[in-house]
């Protein structure tokens, strides 16, 4: 009798497929030129492949709710992280000095 | 505080656990594996706060290069970065059998696909390390080597066939062997600021994928310790947290790739050869 | 609602007195320097840690002495100006990470969070004592960078100035600085598994003592936000090596960059060194006023919200770096909010102490110096997080005035406070009443008269970080050292009559101060090895008080 059953066998290789499958959709997307739907579609299919991840092979989806609170709370923080930073270089509206600005103060740009 | 007392565990749970099993300070099996889940948990916590420093960085500077960060990541093969990611996602499931057959209670199991996890896992390091000789090779390395202009030159040279590094003696540069960087390269860097921002691609890239390699080498060796305790029967269907710890460890790992993989390698595949 | 429980009920091997001279506790069960060095014991780890944290305070407090004296005079006489910026570098090094990071937490903390919870041991001892051996030797890597050669960046090692332009000491630095990183983290991950998972039967939530709810709180920033500064510290360090420019502008990076990821951790670090303070007051008032605390739920959701919020402020450190000014506007905005759940704990005090039968004990004087020290702290930081006033503020001594009154003045008090309270608990003993007193008076004192002159001189426009300044702002600051001069000694006494009373102290009784929580009521001064004999079930609410509170019949033990 162990602490928990353990899971089916067929439903870690099913899980295997998926995320091969998708591995090869993102890369194909990735080959077409989507503009500025190319990041949106690459980085939701890494999510897709993050949750199954998450989900089956870290055995997330029976677990307690305690877990599922402590990813969510990291996954909370660093959005603050990567999303609060924009605040600034967003909003930055300075024009972006050449490197050799030397050169372009004196003309010869 | 309100308290009355409680006998000791002497009304024995059948879950005691025998032995090793059963820390002194924990009262029983579950609420040590409990405790050893929910620790590990909180260590991937940091440790997905310490790899999103480095995304945070990485997404500022790819906001404010997007052309140049496009064209740097055109030089990584995305065919590559896809067969490693498969690779990786293999060893993934090796690993969760293994934490099955310790589920199991069956412990030479446990040895073959931890085995079997580091010997896949093994392979992606090998892979790696092939794309960053030829990486390395095109001076995209961030180091004082680091040559924009001759890595787009070859780059576009290679995709069109076989180009031959002719430029220069084979003189030993700063690792695997590179050819040296002619002047005129050097100057044209100088006087080109997109050079410095291709660079920051490529500090970022091999910075994230470096801190990514290490922590794969750092699970090899829990890893190889764990399969020497599971070969003597030290898991048992009542302890094995320490096999579902590494298991939920290495899957993190695989998870920090599945977000490599799309940041770094595809941005320019998009974008044909020679840009 | 229940009934009280006016004696505890016999546990330990029958002693013949209270405290220490009976039975077997956990510091004499095994006395040589091994069963302490390799202990796996969250009481014995708790003191090493108390030894090795006063060790680096009197080495913090060192410096502090070298900038009070340098700044009696307006010229820079006593030193050069680089030795200076050593000085502050290594007094807020040293002081920042090596004393109020891990203070609260790792002494106190280590101590006292089983016995609060009913539990053996925390939840994984092995870790525990690697993460004072990983403090241990981050500290040795940084001392030996900051005595051996020293850095001048200021505690805050802003790019570029430690990444191109300096010496090598900032690797070292940063090395350490990442080691310690570890430490931390090592004993919030502990704290939040041992809250979790080893709360003993009956010991729900909102059973627990107010300190554990801070300790949880501080555990969490102490995981979320460290982990950035490592890889932060990490960066820094690459960027020195490989001359790679991911701080530096000729090379396409930003040095702002730099701040913000600093920032990100620093200022849920400052929380991590102000929660648990809170939350010591908590059982100091609640004792001390013989009444439960007036709202513990709100206490409770305050601690958690303060660790939340302080995440989503840390670039009001930067307004006047270069940040875009809506950024700025956003983040003087949400600076306000954790003024809030600060607040609310004030109120919170105020009115437990309302009607309570109060008591000016020792602890008792730390608190309520806490208090008032702690709030003018806090209100003084709304002139910073407003921006247009912080404009001005910024970099001045006005600044430097605040965060001593938040850090000193809260944390260390409050540090000060629950050392008093907890230690009969450790050693069986009392220490000299009198002196504590006097102590408690001689800091307060001396505390004020340093730091509140540094709000004036800051708002007249006098800079920090500099060893000289113009003439009209002598006076303010010879007031200044004379009261660090004050404040030391007030902080001498306890390291003298501290460690006197451990051997030569009246001996305490099991519940000295007529506490209710299960660490007082249920545990042996010194405890036992394993805490507690039989596992205790808690049936009713933590802070339960019987106004009749007898302290000559509690320390004779009855």
């Amino acid at each position: 009798m162990s602490l928990h059953p353990p899971a089916k066998a067929w439903t870690y290789w099913a899980n295997f497929l998926a995320l091969c499958v998708l591995t090869v959709v993102t890369w194909l997307t990735a080959r077409m030129d989507l503009g500025a739907l190319s990041t949106p579609v690459a980085l939701g299919i890494a999510v897709i492949k993050a949750a199954l991840v998450v989900l089956f092979f870290m055995h997330v989806w029976e677990s307690t709710p305690l877990t599922k609170l402590v990813i969510g709370m990291s996954l909370f923080i660093l959005t603050v992280l990567l999303t609060f930073l924009f605040t600034d270089y967003a909003t930055r509206n300075y024009d972006v000095l050449p490197l050799d600005h030397a050169a372009a103060v004196s003309g010869k740009h | 505080m309100q308290v009355t007392e409680k006998k000791h565990a002497q009304e024995a749970h059948d879950d005691h656990g025998h032995g090793h099993e059963l820390a002194h300070h924990f009262v029983s099996v579950e609420q040590q594996h409990d405790a050893g889940n929910l620790g590990m948990w909180m260590f991937l916590t940091t440790e997905v706060l310490f790899f999103g420093g480095l995304f945070a960085a990485y997404t500022i500077y790819r906001y404010k290069f997007e052309k140049v960060f496009e064209q740097a990541s055109n030089i990584l093969d995305p065919m590559l970065g896809a067969i490693n990611t498969i690779v990786l996602i293999f060893s993934s499931v090796t690993m969760a059998f293994a934490v099955r057959s310790a589920q199991q209670g069956k412990s030479k199991a446990i040895v073959a696909w931890l085995g079997a996890t580091i010997v896949f896992g093994a392979l992606f390091l090998g892979i790696k390390y092939g794309e960053w000789k030829h990486d390395a090779r095109l001076h995209v390395f961030p180091t004082s080597d680091f040559n924009w202009t001759w890595a787009r030159e070859k780059h576009a040279e290679g995709e069109h066939g076989h180009g031959h590094d002719s430029h220069g003696p084979e003189l030993k540069g700063f690792v695997f062997n590179s050819p040296v960087v002619p002047a005129n390269y050097i100057e044209s860097d100088s006087r080109n600021p997109e050079a410095k921002q291709a660079k920051l691609f490529f500090f970022l890239y091999f910075s994230m994928t470096s801190l990514h390699a290490l922590h794969m080498i750092i699970g090899f060796g829990v890893m190889a310790v764990i399969m020497v305790y599971a070969w003597y029967g030290y898991y048992t269907p009542h302890y094995y947290v320490p096999v579902e710890s590494v298991g939920l460890y290495w899957h993190f790992v695989d998870l920090v790739w599945i977000f490599l993989f799309p940041l770094l390698y595809l941005l320019g595949a998009h974008l044909g050869a020679g840009h | 609602m229940s009934t009280i429980i006016t004696s505890a009920p016999a546990l330990a091997p029958a002693s013949k007195e209270p405290g220490q001279g009976g039975g077997v506790d956990y510091l004499n069960h095994e006395t040589s320097i091994a069963s302490w060095l390799l202990t796996l014991d969250h009481k014995r780890i708790g003191i090493l840690y108390l030894v090795a944290m006063s060790a680096m305070f009197v080495l913090g407090g060192f410096y502090a002495g070298l900038i009070r004296a340098e700044l009696i005079t307006p010229k820079g006489d006593l030193m050069s100006s680089d030795f200076y910026n050593k000085s502050f570098t290594a007094h807020g090094v040293i002081m920042v990470f090596f004393v109020l990071i891990p203070l609260v937490p790792a002494s106190l903390g280590n101590f006292m969070l089983p016995l609060m919870i009913g539990a053996k041991d925390v939840a994984f001892p092995r870790l525990n004592l690697i993460s004072w051996y990983v403090y241990m030797i981050g500290a040795g890597f940084t001392l030996v960078a900051l005595i051996g050669g020293g850095v001048d960046t200021g505690w805050t090692f802003y790019t570029p100035l430690s990444t191109t332009y300096l010496n090598s000491n900032v690797l070292l630095t940063a090395t350490g600085l990442f080691i310690l990183g570890f430490s931390s983290i090592l004993t919030g991950l502990n704290f939040i598994v041992t809250i979790h998972r080893m709360r003993c039967p009956g010991m729900d939530w909102f059973r627990m003592p107010l300190f554990v709810w801070a300790l949880y709180a501080t555990s969490v920033i102490q995981l979320l936000g460290t982990p950035v500064i490592a890889i932060t510290l990490a960066l820094v360090g690459v960027e020195r090596l490989l001359g790679v420019g991911i701080f530096d502008p000729r090379l396409g990076g930003d040095p702002i960059l730099y701040q913000h990821l600093f920032w990100f951790y620093s200022h849920p670090a400052v929380y991590i060194m102000i929660l648990p303070p809170l939350g010591v007051t908590n059982e100091l008032i609640s004792t001390f006023s013989r009444k439960p605390i007036f709202g513990y739920s709100m206490m409770a959701g305050a601690s958690l919200a303060i660790a939340i919020f302080s995440f989503i402020v840390w670039a009001h450190h930067m307004f006047t770096s270069g940040l875009s000014p809506y950024a700025a506007m956003f983040f003087s905005l949400l600076t306000f909010s954790v003024a809030i759940p600060s607040g609310i704990k004030v109120f919170t005090w105020l009115a437990t102490l309302f009607r309570g039968s109060i008591s000016f004990d020792s602890p008792m004087l730390y608190a309520y110096g806490f208090i008032g020290l702690f709030t003018i702290g806090g209100m003084t930081g709304l002139f910073l997080s407003t921006l247009g006033t912080d404009i001005h503020f910024h970099d001045t001594y006005f600044v430097v005035a605040h965060f001593h009154y938040v850090m000193v003045g809260g944390a260390i008090v409050g540090f000060m406070g629950g050392l008093h309270f907890i230690w009969p608990k450790m050693f069986g003993r009392m220490y000299p009443e009198f002196l504590a007193r006097m102590s408690a008076i001689l800091i307060f004192v001396g505390f004020n008269l340093t730091f509140f002159p540094q709000f004036l001189v800051g708002y007249l426009g006098m800079p920090r970080r500099y060893h000289e300044y113009p003439d009209e702002f002598q006076v303010l600051n010879v007031f200044s050292t004379a009261g660090a001069t004050v404040l030391g000694v007030g902080y001498l006494l306890p390291l003298l009559y501290l460690p006197w009373s451990v051997f030569f102290g009246e001996k305490a009784g099991r519940n000295p101060w007529g506490a209710t929580t299960l660490d007082w009521t249920h545990t042996e001064s010194p405890p036992t090895p394993h805490n507690f004999e039989e596992t205790p079930v808690v049936t009713g609410e933590p802070y339960k008080y019987d106004t009749l509170f007898n302290k000559e019949s509690a320390l004779a033990g009855h």
